[in-house]
């Protein structure tokens, strides 16, 4: 191992423990530096899919006069196109990506599991039924879809705490149940789909894949204010997070109160999920794939802010693909996001099988 | 490494102790007192309780009756914290999670020393190479740990361990699925430390040679109670091995340490009780 001219000179003498200063400086200098570029390139592309989003459509409006209309300047027609129809939309997308991106990153570093997301653990499915119920059988809309979906999120969560709850929580048997829990939700959401009027039934669906079309501020209003109070949370909990990475005998060995962190970070994990489905319905895989990739660019193991930066910039150019493919028809943004996530769960899991280990 | 060779001042403690999981009780009124600035190490056959007891003497078990003392005072009512900035824990499987570097995870070490208000300092950085430099993993900085070999890993966790800057260390078995040569490789590092720096360390270890070898302390373990402890000259004998581990065996001494060294018989030789020298034993076949 002595391969360095560094652990040949006596760490004890002043020189040689400032080389050796300077080398793990160097080392976590660079690790720093590079999450702050790939930070800086992610909200640059976001800035620009952002206003693309805003630019295209039936009434194109030129690029040049996209930030002014933002803010309420240009012509009144355009005006009107940004204010009430684009720039909603297109806040939607931004922050539901955003809050599916770090709830995603909360799960997956919490249960070191990547299958820990919460569209896969049955979060978002407890917001679907709760969805389907409230247009199907109640014939709801708007507003109570919304407060119903939020609403089946916590319940779910919290069903899957206590039935995966012995002598505190393991990540694997949290995965395993919520997979159990998410397969028992979706069976109750096509049941109710079997028994709806065709209207409701189709209406269902579509809030099903998830969709930003038609977003207007209600929708920017509530899960802006859940990232405004969340986030902060959130970033107060990075530290002790990361040593529940390191597993719950390191982490309690290094002085964390690891139960008690834990509820507060899957609170917050849930309640952003929960939020951002309430908003734009259970966008497929946003959660799932946007912490792996931000992992990968920054090539550090907890990402929570680049998560949500690429969670966010993966619904804008999803949503910019959906309503421009097939336009003026418009897809739902989770038929794309599907697309993109679908063949990572399947390389995911043939390598859970060949490496031997839940992912 | 450190300037100040450390005091070893604080004291750890278990009093009549009596350990379980799920009411299943594993080990019954343990009483021992851990010599500060010593190794400790603690022995016997599977299932005896002895990583139970580690467990339970660095507070990640509570135990169901007695007490264990950090400076006279009980380790589950301080704050968890505090606990951490004078006792360390390497536990037997940490988990490193996936693509984190080499000086990512040993910076990890000083989560007890930092506040939300004071996040990273120079002196921070300082103790974090000192402890790379120490475990010779200075050079696997920038590495993922998920790239390394055993052994190699196995330092980069303790490197993590001495960043906590604890006097006590506590290690599970932190030679198991290493290699001969990295398991007297990682025992030499923990004997540096204690001498060099004058931390107290615990260990649980598989190895009763090993043991001999490399502690001042022995506890001997046997179906959750303590069967004897002292000197490995005291301690370890040819009726302690059968005791503890129900096995024949010589115990000579090691002819490099000097340490008793227990040779195993088995079923298939035999030994002359009058001259220790073995006779026709079957042995295996050739």
């Amino acid at each position: 191992m002595r391969t360095t001219p560094v652990l040949d000179t006596a760490p004890s003498t002043t020189a040689g423990r400032a080389d050796a200063l300077a080398i793990v400086s160097k080392a976590r200098d660079a690790g720093r530096a590079r999450g702050a570029a790939v930070g800086l390139v992610l909200a640059a592309g976001i800035a620009l899919s952002f206003a693309i989003s805003v630019s295209v459509g039936d009434f194109p409006i030129p690029l040049a006069e996209v930030v002014p209309a933002i803010f309420g300047f240009g012509s009144p027609d355009a005006h009107f196109i940004v204010q009430t129809l684009r720039l909603p939309r297109a806040l939607t997308g931004l922050l539901v990506g955003a809050a599916f991106g770090l709830s995603g990153s909360i799960f997956q570093s919490l249960a070191r599991n990547p299958l820990a997301s919460p569209d896969i653990i049955g979060i978002t499915a407890g917001a679907s039924a709760a969805a389907v119920f409230i247009i199907v059988v109640l014939g709801g809309g708007g507003l109570l879809i919304s407060i119903g979906s939020f609403a089946g999120a916590l319940v779910t969560a919290v069903a899957i705490y206590f039935l995966a709850y012995r002598r505190g929580i393991t990540a694997y048997r949290l995965v395993l149940v919520g997979i159990g829990v998410a397969a028992v939700l979706s069976s109750l959401t096509s049941y109710l789909l079997t028994r709806a009027q065709i209207w409701d039934a189709q209406r269902a669906t579509v809030w099903l894949t998830g969709s930003l079309n038609g977003r207007g501020w209600e929708h920017v209003r509530p899960v802006g204010l859940a990232l405004l109070l969340l986030a902060p949370l959130v970033a107060v909990l990075a530290r002790p997070l990361k040593t529940l990475q390191l597993g719950d005998d390191a982490a309690k060995g290094l002085g964390v109160g690891v139960e008690s962190y834990r509820r507060w970070l899957i609170l917050a994990a849930v309640a952003l999920a929960a939020v951002a489905t309430a908003s734009a319905g259970p966008v497929a895989f946003v959660a799932f794939v946007a912490p792996p990739i931000a992992r990968r660019l920054t090539r550090t193991s907890l990402t929570l802010l680049p998560a949500a930066l690429v969670g966010g910039l993966l619904l804008l150019v999803s949503d910019l693909v959906a309503r421009r493919v097939f336009a003026p028809t418009e897809l739902p943004v989770g038929i794309i996001t599907g697309i993109v996530g679908a063949p990572y769960l399947l390389w995911l899991l043939a390598r859970a099988n060949r490496v031997g280990r839940g992912g | 490494m450190s300037e100040v060779t450390r005091a070893a001042t604080h004291s750890l403690e278990a009093q009549g102790l009596t350990l379980a999981y799920d009411k299943v009780e594993v080990a019954k009124d343990l009483s021992l007192s851990i010599p500060p600035g010593r190794i400790t190490c603690i022995v016997g056959a599977n299932a005896c309780g002895k990583s139970t007891l580690l467990r339970a003497l660095s507070r990640l078990l509570k135990p169901s009756k007695g007490s264990v003392l950090l400076d006279g005072q009980s380790i589950h009512r301080l704050p968890t914290k505090t606990v951490a900035m004078h006792l360390g824990i390497l536990p037997q499987s940490p988990i490193a999670p996936e693509g984190i570097t080499v000086a990512d995870l040993v910076a990890r070490g000083r989560y007890p020393h930092q506040k939300w208000f004071r996040q990273w300092t120079k002196s921070d950085e300082q103790i974090i190479t000192d402890a790379m430099v120490a475990t010779q993993t200075l050079e696997l900085a920038t590495r993922p740990v998920d790239e390394l070999s055993g052994g190699q890993r196995q330092r980069v966790w303790i490197a993590m361990a001495l960043a906590q800057g604890t006097d006590l260390m506590l290690l599970d078995e932190p030679t198991t699925f290493l290699d001969l040569a990295h398991q007297v490789e990682v025992l030499d590092l923990l004997v540096e430390l204690n001498q060099d720096e004058g931390r107290t360390i615990v260990m649980v270890l598989h190895d009763l040679n090993h043991a001999c070898r490399y502690s001042h302390h022995l506890v001997a373990m046997r179906e959750g109670r303590l069967v004897a402890e002292g000197t490995p000259e005291e301690v370890v004998t040819e009726a302690l091995v059968k005791d503890v581990f129900d096995l024949r065996s010589m115990v000579m001494p090691d002819p490099v340490s000097g340490t008793p060294m227990v040779v195993p018989i088995g079923r298939h030789f035999n030994v002359n009780e009058e001259d220790g020298l073995t006779t026709a034993g079957e042995g295996i076949s050739t």
